[in-house]
């Protein structure tokens, strides 16, 4: 299965994640707020002028800027059900 | 007493379900991080006295910002009887690792499922008991916001508390925490069969209001639009108000007050009518403004639209050297800049919350409110002092982005931004009136304070030594005017507004009531009238935009010392906003005075 990172992803698209690529003390926080590996997660929309993602994970809903996205890889990217 | 911590993650409800519980009026909002410092108050529990502890929220114990350090810290040093861990109940799945770290620091708990209203309507699914079997600690559903559930949880916290009644307390909090893969497992676990999601998020009002309101083109416009039209209604409903409770003030003072005290010496007299009534008189006539504009700021804070503006601004900021939150925090200021300033807290990198301190204080607080609306009323039209004070909030804007834009150098930050989205909700029309009354209180209470001293300083000045004429070239004002006139007369601002800025520097409400006693002299004893005589609009303009732009109070200044940790930091923000008031209030004046006016 293809993988690439999660500021690829478009809106209305989901994705599994695969890994997070980010320091631990913020990996915490990620993980608290539903970012997490397995997690499904869906692309709501993208901000205008290269501005945040909205995603939703599980029942949260957050905005995420696009170049720490990039350390997100995910995988099986498909349409949301 | 008893010691009980209200634990959890941000914007779960803790200060909402403290302030049923105590009665208190901790600040409530919809945004992650409105409570960034310890609350406490005491409550009586079964036949105990408790003291209860409102905390911040905390996304993991072993979190880095600087609201949950406050938190790890209270936990380490205080011990504790009891800890209440509140969960945004529709948000299980991921804030059950709260209660297994607890858990595993062996505190004695209770969970409160919060916002049971909301599960509910989202079709979320709990089962309390077999969720408390598997933590071996009580687990109850409430709605600590309209009650459901709360008096089985007080009936709870009250029998668990009579089984732990000795403290405990937790060191070396990091090294007793599961490790991540751990706390997936048990996470797991857990909630398996216990918890039923459902398979799309039923919230259909969030997502189609957010599809209008975070319009990747509308979503800008809408977003000013709203506030536009806020402040119109505020300004709308507020001046007749002001006006009306100004006129009952003037009509007490001429015809009970005056005759009452008529036979006092002029000198007291004066001091006590043209001082202290007038001068307290003015600013507390704009008590219904506040109550108003906290109203508004009410359902702003509530609905949850202060995340959304984060999401629209953060492209903006991140050019800037900022982020979403520190565009929120300046909206916040403009209710007032202090606990705006503090909301920063949140930020985990020092430089991006020096920034936004540093910006902070641009934005037009409700006491530089009055004094605009108080002016412009006095030396415009009723048609162009609206316009003329929405421009003073663009100038607000325009302050806050140049000096981010010249200041990102000086304070770098890489700080990644992931922030919730909350659902919209709306306050209750009794958490709107609490939030306005403390605020009118607040400020009156406040005010009350700086203004007596701030009048009797400035009625004095005025009118000492008493063999001249009052608020003359030879009063101390006078002389302390002309004294810094060279620094001030080529902004257009005369000896006496000179001087009720100097006492500005400690409140904004002494700027009102100051001007109130300065031009409160004359006979017919109308101010405004009184002002206009005496200054033209390009000169009242320019004495605004540096009310606006120098030192916001001497609180503000204490707390940028207190959350920077730095003097130098305090001055340098103190020194940039006098540079940048003076060069705004010169290149206005001077400008506008060339072509003519
Ligand atoms: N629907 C619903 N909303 C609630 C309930 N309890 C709290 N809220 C709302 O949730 C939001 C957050 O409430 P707060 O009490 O400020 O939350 P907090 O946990 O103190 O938040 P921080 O101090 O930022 O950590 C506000 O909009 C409340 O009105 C509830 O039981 N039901
Ligand atoms: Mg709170």
């Amino acid at each position: 299965m293809s993988t690439t990172h999660l500021a690829n992803l478009k809106p209305g698209q989901s994705a599994t994640i695969l890994s997070l690529d980010i320091e631990t003390g913020l990996q915490h926080r990620f993980c608290a707020l539903g970012l997490r590996c397995g997690q499904e997660i869906l692309m709501l929309r993208r901000g205008w002028m290269k501005g945040p993602l909205h995603l939703r994970v599980g029942m949260t809903e957050v905005m995420l800027r696009r170049c720490d996205a990039r350390q997100i890889s995910i995988t099986g990217i498909g349409k949301a059900a | 007493m008893r010691q009980i911590a209200v634990l959890g993650m941000p914007n779960t409800g803790k200060s909402t379900f403290f302030n049923r519980l105590t009665g208190s009026h901790a600040h409530i909002g919809n945004w992650p991080g409105i409570t960034v410092d310890l609350m406490m108050a005491e409550v009586k529990l079964g036949d105990e006295l408790a003291e209860v502890i409102d905390l911040p929220g905390i996304y993991d114990l072993r979190g880095f910002s600087e609201d949950e350090a406050v938190v790890r810290c209270f936990l380490e040093k205080t011990p504790l009887n009891l800890v209440l861990i509140i969960l945004n109940t529709t948000q299980i799945d991921r804030q059950i690792i709260l209660p297994l770290q607890v858990k595993q620091l062996g505190l004695p708990a209770v969970v409160l499922l919060n916002m049971a209203d909301e599960a509910n309507r989202f079709g979320v699914q709990v089962e309390p008991d077999l969720l408390a079997q598997r933590l071996g600690m009580p687990v109850l559903p409430i709605s600590a916001k309209y009650g459901m559930g709360y008096h089985g949880a007080i009936a709870t916290i009250t029998a668990s508390l009579q089984q732990h009644d000795n403290l405990v307390q937790v060191a070396e909090l990091e090294e007793r925490l599961l490790n991540d893969r751990q706390l997936a497992n048990d996470l797991a676990v857990i909630l398996d069969g216990a918890v039923q999601m459902p398979l799309k998020l039923s919230d259909q009002w969030t997502s189609r209001l957010d599809r209008i309101l975070l319009h990747p083109v509308l979503g800008l416009p809408i977003f000013f639009a709203a506030m536009y039209l806020i402040f119109q209604a505020i300004y709308a409903v507020g001046t007749p108000m002001q006006e009306w409770l100004g006129n009952g003030l003037d009509w007490f003072k001429s015809s009970a007050l005056e005759p009452f005290l008529a036979p006092l010496p002029t000198f007291i007299k004066g001091f006590l009518i043209d001082g202290l009534y007038e001068g307290i008189g003015t600013v507390a006539a704009f008590l219904p403004v506040i109550f108003l504009f906290f109203l508004c700021m009410a359902v702003v804070e509530d609905s949850g639209y202060l995340s959304r503006s984060a999401f629209l601004m953060d492209a903006l900021m991140e050019r800037l050297g900022l982020d979403g939150r520190s565009f929120v925090m300046s909206l916040m200021g403009f209710g007032c800049n202090v606990p705006a300033i503090l909301g920063t807290r949140v930020m985990r990198s020092p430089g991006l919350r020096m920034l936004s301190m540093l910006v902070i204080p641009f934005s037009l607080c409700s006491a530089r409110l009055n004094v605009f609306m108080f002016m412009s009323t006095a030396l415009f039209t009723a048609e162009q002092s609206p316009k003329v004070l929405f421009s003073l909030y663009l100038f607000s804007f325009a302050a806050a982005l140049l000096t981010a834009a010249v200041f990102k150098g000086k304070f770098p930050s890489q700080e990644p931004l992931v922030l919730e989205l909350p659902p919209y909700r709306f306050p209750t029309i009794k958490q709107m009136l609490i939030r306005a009354w403390c605020e009118v209180k607040h400020f009156w209470i406040w005010s009350r304070k700086f203004i007596i001293f701030g009048v009797i300083a400035i009625w004095l000045l005025n009118n000492l030594p008493t063999n001249v004429p009052a608020a003359s070239a030879q009063t101390l004002s006078g002389m302390i005017g002309q004294a810094i006139q060279p620094l001030f007369a080529p902004l257009g601002i005369n000896p006496q507004l000179t001087v009720a800025l100097f006492f500005g520097f400690i409140a904004k409400e002494i700027v009102l009531g100051g001007l109130a006693v300065i031009y409160g002299q004359p006979e017919d004893g109308d101010l405004a009238n009184a002002i206009a005589h005496q200054i033209d609009w390009v000169q009242a303009y320019s004495f605004m935009l540096f009310t606006l732009l120098y030192v916001p109070c001497l609180s503000t200044i204490a707390v940028l010392k207190s959350e920077s940790k730095s003097l130098k930091f305090a001055l340098l923000s103190v020194g940039w906003s006098l540079g940048l008031a003076w060069l705004a209030s010169f290149f206005f004046y001077q400008g506008a005075r060339l072509l003519g006016f």
